[in-house]
């Protein structure tokens, strides 16, 4: 789960790491009295999620009179198919030079790895791509935790002046790292302004697996949301035919085939396993919500499901609708329970496949040749 | 055959579960040595048979055990797996998905000091075809054979599996290492030991979007490997920045693309199939 800037902020400077001066805002009235209070020069900043805001017109300096033109014009801007909701209103830093911090886990290790550059303001990927000896990091046993002789050599891209500060900044977002169970906590920059350094952007992705002893409530919304409370794992994509598969693998595997067979698709749903003929007709209600698609293309691999169980959430959902589908539902089962499953779908007419390839290969026919569908 | 055989006998932890009990059951009918099974408060209860311990120390006291089998629910999977390790238990399968990613680097790091081997979690498990399943996976589509498979997932495990025993190509062992984006055992100690495994002649790799697992497992197969490799990766049409599924299918930063993973696979030598029901008859033409 990913956090906003301005939560992630609240967060840092509660646990002790400087940030800037700065308050949200809903609307443009709200940011200007917020940049009344705060001083001439203020930075706006919408707070959506995804990455690249700045370069999508979500990042304006503004001076007091320009405030409520340059905010109305941020809450009105589309970025990367986000509408920001809220915007962060701040103080206009001097930046004398920018740095990077970051903390997350090398997967292949398994261990928290914090790294520091004097290249900050950019994309980290970008620095190791280009200057790699700009990065300074060090591996962390999650057993001993992060030790001040670490920290000292994480230290020394600072400037002298503030070295003290950043071994302090780096210990504390350590801290933060392993309190709020994140998978990311990152400072970039991580601004001096020629007297202290502070944290002009925050970036905390909490691990969704330890949300149960975490205080965040998610908030998703659309289909994704209704999905997410159901158990299931959605994405939504540009395609036509919906996929509603079991297993993260098996259903990517279904999405790779339907394209390689020359169609698209128009989500990702795993329903996981060990799921109830409602999880399934829930499942479907769900794919048929997107008008996108033409087409709803069912794989599942019986292991923990049953196929049987799968098939009457299948003609649930059939005989709810009247026995009339507005969108097409090719169907392939196989694996524990098949010849029950088999026998529920085929009474209420429902073709079943036990092949992927032939399934996979009738549901791109059907969309490709049937333009009334 | 790597790791589990008809001769190792095995302990369950939450026993007493939905799962567990579900799975138990099938275990045993499979042939599997489950010789007791624990769970905190409910000591001196059966189930299908098998004795029921509060803890691992009293299980252990009573029976001899080689591997443990984890389905305790994640808030708690962590303390399951460092009782079983502190009981010198040396090889366990967690089940589990949803444990969090803080608790799992831990007991990575507890394992590796203590000497134990863990897969998982969020693994299907691991089954040695007619011989025993420390797991969860449809026991149906195995055939005992000659090839190892090694993955990241489940049900496309059974799909390609399924694919390989309808060529009558069968497996030596089959085995998930998770779809967690850290897992307790990863892809190369696994084709080490399939590469020094007598029975397997051939190994096949299903990889997935995210990480570099893939790609340092190429680099072991081109340096290290003598076996033929043949690999399925799924995720090629996933967009950056979603997970997929799985924790750990996600590709970030520009890293875990399905084509970086093929490309340093087929760099390697390694026959990448297309789609996953290919792998039977690509086996079928080297072995």
């Amino acid at each position: 789960m990913k956090l906003h800037e301005y939560q992630a902020k609240e967060i840092f400077a509660r646990e002790g790491i400087p940030v800037p001066m700065g308050r949200i805002a809903r609307n443009p009235r709200e940011a200007f009295e917020i940049s009344r209070e705060i001083g001439s020069e203020v930075v706006l900043k919408a707070q959506v999620l995804v990455g690249g805001r700045g370069k999508a017109g979500g990042i304006l300096f503004s001076s007091l009179e320009e405030v409520e033109e340059k905010s109305r014009k941020i809450f009105s801007t589309e970025i990367k198919g986000e509408r920001p909701e809220l915007i962060l209103v701040e103080e206009r830093l001097n930046s004398v030079k920018e740095f990077y911090l970051g903390i997350t886990f090398d997967r292949s290790r398994g261990r928290p790895v914090v790294m520091t550059s004097s290249e900050g303001g950019v994309e980290i990927e970008e620095v190791a791509r280009r200057s790699p000896e700009k990065i300074t990091w060090v591996e962390v046993d999650p057993l001993k935790g992060i030790y001040p002789y670490m920290i000292r050599k994480l230290s020394r891209p600072f400037p002298k002046e503030v070295r003290k500060e950043a071994h302090e900044i780096i210990a504390k977002l350590y801290e933060i790292f392993v309190k709020y169970d994140a998978e990311l906590a990152e400072i970039n920059p991580l601004i001096y302004d020629g007297k202290k350094l502070v944290a002009a952007d925050a970036v905390l992705n909490i691990n969704d697996d330890s949300l149960f002893r975490q205080n965040f409530k998610r908030e998703e919304e659309g289909i994704e949301g209704i999905a997410s409370r159901e158990g299931f794992s959605y994405v939504t994509l540009d395609g036509e035919i919906a996929i509603i598969g079991n297993g993260a693998g098996l259903t990517m595997a279904t999405l790779d085939a339907v394209e390689m067979e020359g169609g698209k698709a128009a989500n990702f749903l795993d329903i996981g396993g060990g799921v109830p003929p409602e999880g399934m007709k829930k499942a479907l209600e769900i794919v048929y919500m997107n008008e996108k698609a033409k087409l709803v293309l069912v794989n599942v691999f019986g292991g923990i499901n049953r196929c049987d169980e799968i098939a009457q959430g299948i003609r649930m959902f059939f005989e709810e609708r009247g026995g009339k589908l507005d969108k097409p539902l090719v169907v392939r089962l196989t694996g524990t329970n098949e010849e029950e499953g088999r026998r529920i779908l085929e009474e209420i007419g429902i073709e079943v496949y036990k092949d992927l390839r032939e399934a996979v290969k009738s549901a791109v026919r059907r969309v490709k040749n049937d333009t009334s569908l | 055959m790597i790791l589990v055989s008809e001769k190792t006998k095995v302990l369950v932890q939450g026993i007493t579960g939905r799962q567990g009990k579900f799975h138990t059951r099938l275990m045993l009918d499979y042939g599997t040595k489950i010789v007791a099974g624990v769970t905190p408060g409910k000591g001196g209860e059966m189930v299908h048979g098998v004795p029921v311990y509060d803890s691992v120390e009293e299980a252990l006291s009573e029976h001899e055990v080689d591997a443990s089998v984890i389905f305790v629910p994640a808030p708690f999977a962590k303390d399951a797996v460092v009782e079983a390790i502190d009981n010198s238990i040396d090889f366990l399968v967690v089940i589990t998905e949803h444990i969090p990613i803080h608790d799992v680097a831990q007991m990575k790091r507890i394992a590796e000091i203590e000497g134990s081997r863990f897969i998982g979690p969020n693994t299907p498990g691991i089954i040695s075809p007619g011989r025993a399943k420390l797991g969860i996976m449809p026991h149906r589509i195995f055939k005992q054979g000659e090839v190892g498979v090694v993955s990241r997932s489940g049900t496309l495990t059974y799909e390609v599996v399924d694919s390989m025993t309808k060529h009558g190509i069968g497996q030596t062992t089959v085995l998930g290492i998770g779809g967690d984006p850290i897992v307790g055992t990863n892809f190369i100690d696994v084709l080490e030991m399939f590469e020094e495994d007598r029975e397997t002649r051939a190994v096949v790799l299903i990889g997935e979007i995210g990480g570099k697992a893939e790609e340092e497992a190429s680099s072991f197969i081109k340096d290290e490997m003598s076996k033929p490799v043949v690999a399925y990766i799924a995720g090629r049409t996933a967009p950056p920045g979603k997970r997929m599924g799985h924790a750990g299918a996600i590709i970030s930063g520009g890293i875990g693309t399905a084509e970086s993973k093929i490309k340093a696979l087929k760099k390697a030598g390694v026959n990448v199939a297309e789609f996953p029901w290919e792998v039977g008859r690509i086996l079928s033409e080297i072995i």
